[in-house]
């Protein structure tokens, strides 16, 4: 079956605002989801991300690789986490992606070599 | 499932069996099922050359007219619309593979009446496809609960490409009317694939009072014609009586919707003597029964022009003035606003408004109604 990626964008800034105890208000329904849809075999494989500002990037400059400190592209939404689904055609992995209780979702089919 | 990269085999197949089809029935007659037989001849020849004759057209609304008989063959279009239309795909690629893959249009054709290159929309189409097969858009029709969204989807695509044909004017000229009739054309099709959906029903009636009315939207010299001017000697009165019965259809079917309340207005108009005799109240209900489904300005707008024939303009004008912080800069808002200005006696307040609406207005043949409309005022 074809492979797609899930990108689940996240807004740093909402994150941070958090206290311990509305995070885990907030988490509980992505992490139900995540559970359900590994043990039902859609979810093959997948992390969640730290913060942007843990962001290291490795840039190619005249040949050579610089360390800088943050992410590739500043923005205040980033990819927080992804997901590897196993589903038969778009209209499915879209049905998962809606499925999502948080926030905006890219799907991108997975090249298979 | 069907094997992902269908799509150009059954959208190749959809139209070179319509080709034969061109010319077997004229010779043979229109076989006892055709649906099935068209889908099981499948033959290569002049497509371009053939399909844009007035006898394809005039053999499929035969075949439209034909009931189909069950048969293990699938008719593959009601697939295919289903797949242009995916909302995965951006709006305007939808439009141009709806009109390459199931109207039959030429790359030519919808660059035209798109006014851009060949180049581009050809480029357009390519990128549409390759998205089809490398993310694995289904050839199929939703099912279940994706259905209703997927229906929306799709009448808007043959909603917009419609109003791009009929509303559009000037530089395009004659072309625009092709869309139009191209769109109510598909929009037919899609209701004979599915008699049981009212909203489709309403589009097609939408559409086809609009087509009804066409003749008299400009003069003799080209210039636009207000609904409230127009000589409805030359509408269509057959179309519109006909377009009634679909009406008739959908409203049985108790499930109102956005394209069915604007049918009944456009039908409302139709089935009118004058301006001055238009069931106001009517209209001004379907009015209503819109905003329930979403409370934009522009029907706010349009909702005024009723509230005005119902309530006078006092009433109106305030509900217009009301919309003066989203619709500033929209010409048909001044337009309307010096409309109502006029009915309250308020000459120059009206002057004012349809010079700013003029000032914002870049469709050549309303600015000349505008433009008309001002100096009349001002001798």
């Amino acid at each position: 079956m074809p492979r797609y990626m899930l990108t689940f964008i996240s807004h740093d800034d909402w994150w941070e605002k958090q206290t311990e105890e509305s995070l885990k208000t907030a988490l509980a329904p992505l992490m139900s989801w995540w559970d359900e849809l590994v043990q039902n075999g859609v979810v093959k494989s997948g992390e969640e991300l730290a913060p942007q500002r843990t962001a290291t990037t490795v840039r190619r400059v005249n040949g050579s690789m610089k360390v800088t400190d943050g992410p590739f592209i500043e923005s205040k939404e980033s990819v927080g986490g992804y997901a590897i689904i196993d589903v038969p055609d778009l209209d499915k992995a879209i049905a998962v992606a809606k499925s999502w209780p948080g926030g905006d979702v890219e799907v991108r089919p997975v090249v298979e070599h | 499932m069907r094997s992902l990269g269908d799509f150009d085999v059954a959208e190749e197949a959809v139209q070179d069996s319509l080709v034969a089809a061109l010319e077997h029935w004229p010779r043979d007659g229109i076989p006892a099922n055709p649906g099935a037989w068209l889908m099981t001849t499948a033959r290569r020849k002049g497509i371009d050359r053939l399909r844009r004759e007035t006898r394809y057209r005039e053999k499929v609304a035969q075949l439209e007219e034909t009931p189909m008989a069950t048969s293990s063959m699938p008719d593959e279009r009601l697939e295919l619309i289903f797949t242009c239309c995916h909302p995965a795909l951006a709006r305007e690629a939808q439009l141009a593979l709806t009109l390459r893959s199931v109207a039959g249009l030429t790359t030519a054709e919808i660059a035209r009446a798109f006014l851009q290159s060949e180049a581009t929309i050809a480029q357009r189409l390519v990128r549409a496809k390759r998205k089809i097969v490398d993310a694995k858009i289904p050839f199929r029709v939703p099912e279940g609960h994706e259905l209703p969204d997927r229906v929306s989807e799709v009448l808007a695509v043959l909603y917009l490409m419609f109003n791009e044909g009929y509303l559009a004017t000037g530089a395009r000229g004659a072309m625009d009317r092709d869309l139009a009739s191209e769109a109510e054309w598909l929009t037919s099709l899609l209701a004979r694939l599915m008699p049981d959906e009212p909203e489709v029903l309403g589009l097609l009636a939408l559409m086809r009072f609009n087509l009804a009315r066409a003749d008299a939207r400009f003069d003799a010299d080209g210039e636009l014609v207000l609904l409230r001017d127009q000589d409805r000697a030359k509408w269509d009165r057959p179309k519109i009586d006909e377009t009634f019965l679909l009406v008739g259809r959908f409203v049985r079917m108790r499930s109102p919707g956005v394209y069915q309340l604007q049918a009944l207005i456009a039908g409302a108009h139709a089935d009118a003597k004058s301006w001055e005799t238009t069931r106001w109240p009517e209209i001004l209900r379907s009015y209503d029964s819109l905003l329930m489904y979403g409370d934009t300005p522009v029907v706010r707008l349009n909702r005024a022009i009723a509230l005005w024939h119902v309530y006078g303009p006092t009433a109106a004008l305030a509900d217009v003035d009301a919309l003066a912080a989203e619709l500033s800069g929209y010409h048909l808002f001044h337009a309307t606003r010096a409309e109502l200005l006029r009915a309250l006696g308020r000459a120059a307040d009206a002057r004012a408004a349809d010079e700013r609406a003029l000032e914002l207005t870049e469709n050549p043949a309303e600015r000349a109604l505008l433009a008309r409309r001002l100096a009349r005022r001002s001798r």
